[in-house]
């Protein structure tokens, strides 16, 4: 494709007819653009108007190209990394399996009652993000948020079947033909593919994924499966090719909180107006001097994929994708003035600069001192509670309905549901003992099809088991106030592994 | 709206102002992006369409309230009896095998047991908590089923007899029949000599009685009463007769409830389910009284 832009005379030219492109922000016909979001370009009740964000290469978009292949491939490989487990359990590495009510991560097998691992999960990715942010912006947004790593990928589509900027441009301004149609339907229909593979690889995250995968294509699957490949493909296909910066600026609530993660010394992609004003083209040949460095070519304006103009300053919809500032880069070296005139800057640095102090960088403060300590406090209580999660779990619910029953020979007998929960790859079998209250006695229920008060727990299941104990008559005055309490231990029979659970026993108030 | 016309810019951003102040924080007046609009009047469609589709409005005709159906028929009691009905038959086979095996078989097959307790406690639930407790707990007249005393027997086969052929039910002929008589009330006794019986009951049982009219009690029951009850008092299962010796009683142990029972007699009903319930309930139900912690 021939870049007209490479020509800096074009460029220059181009920037002297900023008046007239104001009218025209497109600028159809040329490379004379501005930001169709800044403040005096939005109307009363505003349309979207169009962002055509333009190619550019550099270190950050570079980064944005390695961080787009390694987030997608994490995307649709995960599900398909298998994990073995033993042969009763899913060998899939990580699975939401919720018919079972396990969720598997790597070594980690997570129950409903072990919820809080993820909530801790939850609690680091925040503190995270807010340590990220406060040292460098919005990392999150710019670089590995699927929205714009999906929006840069359908951007990236468009670009091949529609061509660069100013292609895509006067096409959209030209009337429809079959070149036109056939374009924009190629393009939608690798979006719709994309949209259909997103959603198709979240579902895998749900079941065993060569299986569902195999069930898919034999139109097999559950309906579920399809209704929410459905959903997820049309909200990325939505979302990704149509709504795109929208949802940065209209739905996201990040970039309003992401305010209270900022400070003065926050790293955040800037313009340094101290060295870029005052801007204006620039003749090749003649002096810099009472002048800025910025020729005003536009161009950290066509390639911002949120549509604004960072010379505006910091502003809510700039994601701080740093792409202005590849593109800034390389009409600094063509100009041959030093790069950096859009750069990750802090307002501290703009204010030293400006005092004529010299420039520093304070990443510890107190403020990132504070994340980070949360952050190791908060790994430790999860590593903690990871390294002590116990396997093997009892609990003893007496029946309430009756409280007690009075057998025949004026004893008082009570009846639990023991609950015993193996988190082991194996087969357990448990003794069960009763100790604390004197006299009594542990039974089954007559039926209960084991031996003695042994209980085999399955693999990684919990058993219900029924248990009756019984106090004689002539002890009764053990129980105060009607109630006393007694100690469920369970004894794995293979390694002695013990749990206990107390539990209260009622009988007649004396 | 009562607010002065007068039109206020926002210094930093040069935008009006809605003119409402919160505490000193202003609200900017930002045009609203169209997409929002459109989808706004997207939902007032998306409403109108609902109403036709499913079922929605009440209005009242000549025979009462009713409702706008809905073209798609859509109905949440037809769905509950499809998805019971889909329920029932995927158990089909083995309420089928609870009908048709031994008890014991089932109770041996531990996956058929799940099945079974699990439908002996809901048709309990249904059928025989009115009488019994929801935790067949009993009461005064009913008896606890999850104690370890048995009328008419606690083993399996015995449980399954009582259910399905009842007590004193008098609409089947092989109902399990005894008589209590009211042995004061008919004048088969003196109140003197119930009395004595009542004392010589609480002896029985190692309460605190009269010794000598329990002595003379004891002489009337062996007249009267160890026919049923044997001579020991310890009753008997093949008559239905309680146990006079243990602490469980269906009518209460204390002195006047045991004056009351002789004198005026006792003739519980149960029904006889296996008229209304079919083999595999009858069966489950079986089950699940036994495991309640009293079969033998």
């Amino acid at each position: 494709m021939a870049d007209s832009a490479t020509s800096l005379e074009r460029l220059a030219a181009e920037a002297a007819g900023n008046v007239r492109a104001a009218a025209d922000p497109h600028g159809a016909d040329g490379e004379r653009v501005t930001a169709v979001n800044s403040e005096k370009n939005r109307p009363l009740y505003a349309s979207r108007v169009k962002v055509y964000p333009k190619l550019v290469g550099g270190t950050f978009r570079r980064l944005k190209w390695i961080v787009m292949a390694l987030t997608l491939t994490i995307y649709y490989v995960t599900p398909w990394l298998r994990w073995d487990r033993g042969p009763s359990l899913p060998d899939q590495a990580v699975l939401l399996d919720f018919p079972s009510r396990r969720f598997y991560f790597f070594f980690l097998e997570i129950w409903p009652q072990e919820f809080y691992y993820i909530t801790g999960l939850l609690i680091l990715a925040s503190l995270g993000l807010f340590l990220v942010t406060s040292v460098a912006g919005r990392v999150w947004c710019g670089y590995t948020c699927p929205q714009t790593v999906w929006t840069d990928l359908f951007i990236h589509v468009e670009r091949f079947f529609e061509g660069e900027r100013s292609a895509r441009i006067r096409l959209d301004r030209s009337p429809w033909g079959i070149a036109k149609l056939a374009r924009k339907a190629a393009k939608h229909a690798v979006w719709i593919l994309i949209a259909l593979a997103t959603g198709g690889a979240w579902v895998f995250y749900f079941a065993d994924a060569p299986t569902l995968a195999a069930d898919l294509m034999r139109f097999d699957a559950p309906p579920i499966a399809y209704i929410s490949i459905a959903i997820f493909a049309s909200t990325t296909y939505l979302l990704g090719g149509i709504a795109r910066e929208q949802v940065c600026i209209y739905m996201c609530p990040w970039p309003r909180i992401q305010g209270a993660m900022f400070d003065e010394e926050s790293l955040l992609v800037s313009y340094k107006d101290d060295r870029g004003e005052k801007r204006g083209p620039h003749k090749k040949g003649t002096s810099w001097e009472g002048r800025g460095d910025c020729i005003d070519c536009g161009q950290c304006v066509a390639v911002c994929p949120m549509g604004i103009d960072i010379r505006d300053g910091m502003q809510l919809e700039c994601i701080q994708c740093a792409l202005c500032i590849d593109a800034c880069d390389a009409i600094m070296d063509r100009v041959e003035r030093p790069r950096g005139l859009i750069a990750y800057d802090t307002l501290n640095n703009q204010q030293r600069r400006k005092a004529g102090e010299p420039q520093r960088l304070s990443i510890l403060r107190p403020r990132t001192i504070v994340y980070m300590a949360a952050i190791a406090l908060v790994a430790l209580i999860m590593l903690v509670a990871l390294v002590n999660r116990s396997t093997l779990e009892i609990s003893a619910l007496p029946d309430r309905n009756p409280l007690f029953v009075t057998l025949a020979d004026g004893s008082i007998r009570n009846g639990y549901e023991l609950k015993i929960v193996n988190k082991e790859h194996r087969e357990r079998i448990f003794r069960i003992d009763i100790e604390g209250l004197e006299g009594a006695a542990l039974t089954r229920p007559a039926l209960a099809g084991e031996e003695g008060s042994t209980v085999l727990v399955g693999i990684d299941t919990l058993r219900t088991a029924k248990f009756f104990v019984s106090l004689p008559a002539g002890m009764l005055d053990r129980l105060r106030g009607g109630e006393g309490m007694l100690t469920f231990v369970a004894t794995d029979l293979e390694d002695g592994t013990r749990a206990e659970r107390t539990a209260s026993f009622r009988g007649p108030a004396q | 709206m009562s607010d002065s016309p007068k039109k206020e810019i926002d210094d930093v951003t040069g935008v009006e102002t809605t003119g409402h102040e919160w505490d000193g924080i202003r609200e900017l007046d930002n045009p609203m992006p169209k997409w929002w609009l459109y989808t706004f009047y997207a939902c007032i469609v998306w409403s109108f369409a609902y109403w036709v589709v499913m079922p929605a409005w009440p209005y009242l005709t000549t025979e009462g309230w009713t409702y706008t159906k809905g073209v798609i028929g859509y109905d949440q009691r037809e769905i509950v009896a499809r998805e019971l009905g889909a329920v029932a038959e995927g158990r089909a086979d083995e309420m089928k095998q609870i009908a048709t095996l031994t008890l014991e078989d089932v109770a041996a097959d531990a996956a058929l047991m799940e099945v079974a307790l699990a439908a002996g406690k809901a048709a309990f639930g249904d059928n025989c908590a009115p009488c019994h407790g929801s935790g067949a707990q009993g009461s005064w007249g009913f008896p606890n089923l999850n104690d370890d005393v048995w009328l008419w027997g606690g083993t399996l086969e015995d449980i399954r007899t009582t259910l399905a052929h009842g007590i004193r039910w008098e609409a089947v002929s092989d109902t399990r029949q005894n008589v209590m008589m009211a042995y004061g009330r008919d004048g088969i006794l003196t109140r003197r000599e119930v009395t004595d019986v009542a004392e010589f009951v609480l002896a029985l049982s190692g309460r605190d009685h009269d010794a000598d009219a329990a002595t003379r009690g004891a002489e009337t029951f062996g007249e009267q009463c160890v026919t049923c009850h044997g001579a020991d008092g310890e009753g008997n299962r093949e008559l239905g007769a309680p146990n006079l010796t243990d602490a469980v009683w269906l009518y209460g142990g204390d002195r006047a409830s045991i004056i009351e029972s002789v004198s005026n007699g006792r003739s519980g009903v149960m029904p006889a389910w296996g008229e209304r319930l079919d083999a595999s309930t009858i069966n489950a139900l079986t089950l699940y009284v036994h495991s309640l912690g009293g079969g033998e």
